[in-house]
């Protein structure tokens, strides 16, 4: 059956990115967490108009595209906010006071884990374990990695971004 | 490349490099580069070219030097010292000291018995090589062992050496290894595969990690001769996205090895191709289990299906694939280089070789450690690991994440092997050990991991999907004071149902950090429901 290769959402010059992936798998449907990952690493989230772009060119149905990026804890289908903080939440971690950590930026900036304060400024995550047990409880501050943080060092890193 | 070649490559990467009178070894791996190794790293090559010593001095990133918690580690050679907790502030008054007097303040005892008790086969190229190096691999004799299974040895013959060794999976589950491998071998059709597993999800568990950041191409080589036995030509390796690090070096190793011939086309010389690709976990804890993993490279859902038929007759497209673990994978290449009788005679009569251990939490050593199966909980715990600190008092070691168990004091002199950790409620795991204290409740723990596995089932089956969300409702129940004694007998039923009839390893085993909490810590549960109180503080009662 002939197949017209459907083209991007917009202009953006990141769709590039997301179609090299695709086309180092030949738009092969096998290649949906791949293409995935790549939407994510680009755009930083899954928008909708990438879900029915991904699901178009791969040939996949869009509820099984929804299904895998729904699925899977790593895939997040709204934006993120400017900075974002992890705290692990491994067995290590949590026994060695993750919680109150989580517990001290809740309730600072009212919210909760998964959710973005209104100003965009910080998004609050956890994780189910990074792996890095030996430095517990360990948090992840825009991607870079501090051990044996207390409660109210997290919040002191924190405030650095949200004062400016 | 014939070994003669490797050989001969390994000797030349020696005389192009004139050995420096003076080597610093500094960690690169997750652990310590998050403690800020790379700025010690880089302070150390200032500090050394402003005195114009980079003739005489080198400093080398290498792997996993085991004791995280003493972060960064290095490693200063031929001096033997071993420094701990250093920062770009210490860099001057270390390249000061070299081949005088060390730096007394940094010095980290390597006759502590954290490192004297271990021993290392996994991991015995972790913290000496260079991991982005495959000139460093090859020689310390890497590459060797596939190169002669390819000139000398035929796939029934690499399968019985494995066979002997009595090497068993390292994942958890401890199946016979060579046993796997002859299933694949035996299993007809055009294609198969080989994957590695290495989407370690147990919280609390990072050898796997360890391994693939500091020695990539053990785990390529294993792989390769398991492709070679059993005759598959595509590997894939299976690798959680949350490990960046990992799989960054995983792709240079895999590039390295290409250019050399040592993976891709016609490897060595001889007719046999065998391709290796990444591919990512989007973050799913059920894609440990081996047909949801399948599932998850095949681009879906990773939900499991029943069993049989088995990956090894009907795996990834159907074809039979062989799935090992990546510390399985890591002990092939010393099994075939020594024999298979070597590996056979360390460890206990069932469980032979080695095994490598997380030990995390309330102890005084966390960190990596590799230790011969058959060693007791309390050489692991009090020698190796130190202890536990600030005056506290042992109270149990969690093993085997969600899947295994918390083992009390009186089992502490029970030799670790996967049938002792069976006995007593738990199992090896893909080998976390989380020590606690009397600072932990039990029923807080057992509450933790059934959270974990309420947000980690997968869905497809109801005892799983729907047991263990009950099973944690019942938990907070009784963790905020507001359970009754039917509460717990109605979770006691529920651990049952929900270990007996659900479809994958995730459910089955969901159960056991309850049943063991139970077994041991009962009377913490009915403090909690009679007394209304939580014995070590943690828990919030609402009345």
């Amino acid at each position: 059956m002939h197949f017209t290769k459907p083209s991007p959402p917009s202009d953006d010059k990141r769709w590039r990115i997301v179609e090299a992936t695709m086309r180092r798998h030949g738009y092969d449907p096998n290649a949906l967490i791949e293409t995935l990952h790549s939407v994510q690493q680009t755009f930083g989230y899954l928008e909708t108009e990438a879900l029915q772009y991904v699901a178009k060119a791969l040939r996949v149905p869009l509820s099984k595209v929804y299904g895998v990026a729904t699925f899977y804890h790593f895939f997040t289908l709204k934006p993120q906010g400017e900075h974002t903080c992890v705290v692990c939440m491994g067995t290590a971690c949590y026994i060695k006071g993750a919680p109150h950590v989580v517990a001290a930026i809740s309730e600072k900036y009212q919210i909760q884990p998964g959710e973005t304060t209104a100003d965009g400024k910080l998004s609050l995550l956890t994780a189910r374990c990074i792996g890095a047990c030996g430095l517990a409880p360990a948090v992840v501050f825009d991607g870079e990695v501090a051990g044996k943080v207390t409660p109210e060092e997290a919040l002191q890193r924190i405030g650095r971004w949200t004062d400016q | 490349m014939t070994p003669e070649e490797l050989r001969r490559l390994a000797e030349s990467h020696e005389e192009a490099r004139p050995e420096p009178r003076h080597r610093i070894k500094i960690c690169v791996a997750a652990g310590c580069l998050s403690a800020g190794s790379d700025r010690v790293r880089e302070a150390l090559q200032n500090e050394i070219a402003q005195r114009g010593l980079e003739s005489e001095c080198e400093v080398k990133g290498v792997g996993c030097l085991g004791l995280c918690t003493a972060g960064p580690l290095m490693l200063v050679e031929p001096d033997g010292v071993m420094y701990q907790g250093v920062t770009e502030q210490d860099a001057p008054a270390i390249v000061e000291s070299l081949g005088k007097k060390p730096v007394e303040q940094l010095v980290c005892p390597s006759d502590m018995s954290f490192f004297t008790k271990q021993y290392k086969i996994v991991l015995e190229n972790s913290g000496v090589i260079d991991p982005e190096k495959i000139e460093d691999y090859i020689a310390r004799d890497g590459y060797t062992a596939l190169a002669r299974v390819l000139e000398e040895m035929t796939p029934q013959e690499v399968i019985d050496e494995i066979t002997r060794s009595g090497l068993r999976g390292r994942g958890g589950a401890g199946y016979p290894t060579g046993l796997k491998w002859s299933t694949v071998a035996k299993a007809g059709g055009s294609r198969k595969f080989v994957i590695c597993n290495a989407d370690e999800g147990d919280p609390g568990a990072f050898m796997d990690r360890s391994v693939l950041e500091s020695d990539p191409h053990r785990v390529l080589e294993g792989m390769a001769i398991a492709a070679y036995a059993v005759g598959a030509s595509q590997g894939f390796l299976y690798v959680r996205a949350e490990y960046p690090l990992a799989v960054k070096r995983l792709r240079t190793a895999i590039r390295q090895a290409e250019r050399l011939g040592l993976l891709g086309n016609n490897i060595c010389g001889t007719t046999f191709s065998f391709h290796v690709d990444i591919r990512l976990g989007a973050g799913a804890f059920v894609c440990g289990e081996e047909t949801a993993l399948i599932a998850s490279i095949e681009g879906k859902r990773g939900q499991p299906r029943p069993r049989p038929p088995y990956p090894a007759e009907y795996g990834l497209w159907g074809y039979p694939t062989l799935i090992n673990n990546v510390e399985t994978f890591a002990n092939v290449a010393p099994i075939i280089r020594n024999g298979g009788d070597w590996f056979a005679s360390i460890g206990t009569e069932k469980s032979k070789g080695t095994k490598v251990f997380a030990l995390a939490g309330r102890v005084r050593n966390t960190g990596l450690i590799e230790v011969p199966m058959g060693i007791t909980l309390r050489e692991i715990i009090f020698d190796i690991g130190g202890g536990i600190p600030d005056g506290h008092r042992f109270k149990a070691v969690q093993t085997g994440g969600p899947s295994g168990g918390c083992i009390p004091e009186q089992y502490l002199d029970m030799p670790v092997d996967y049938e002792s950790l069976a006995k007593v409620g738990s199992i090896m795991g893909s080998g976390g050990m989380i020590v606690m204290d009397e600072t932990s409740c039990m029923v807080d723990v057992a509450k933790f991991f059934m959270d974990f596995c309420v947000s980690e089932s997968c869905g497809k089956c109801v005892p799983c999907r729907v047991g263990t969300a009950q099973m944690y409702h019942l938990l907070n129940k009784i963790t905020s004071g507001e359970a009754t004694m039917e509460d717990l007998a109605l979770l006691e039923e529920l651990c049952d149902m929900v270990k007996y009839t659900s479809l994958c390893g995730l459910g089955q085993t969901a159960p056991n950090p309850v049943l063991s909490t139970l077994q041991y810590f009962r009377e913490e549960y009915i403090a909690h429901i009679v007394d209304k109180q939580c014995p070590a503080g943690v828990c919030q009662m609402r009345q």
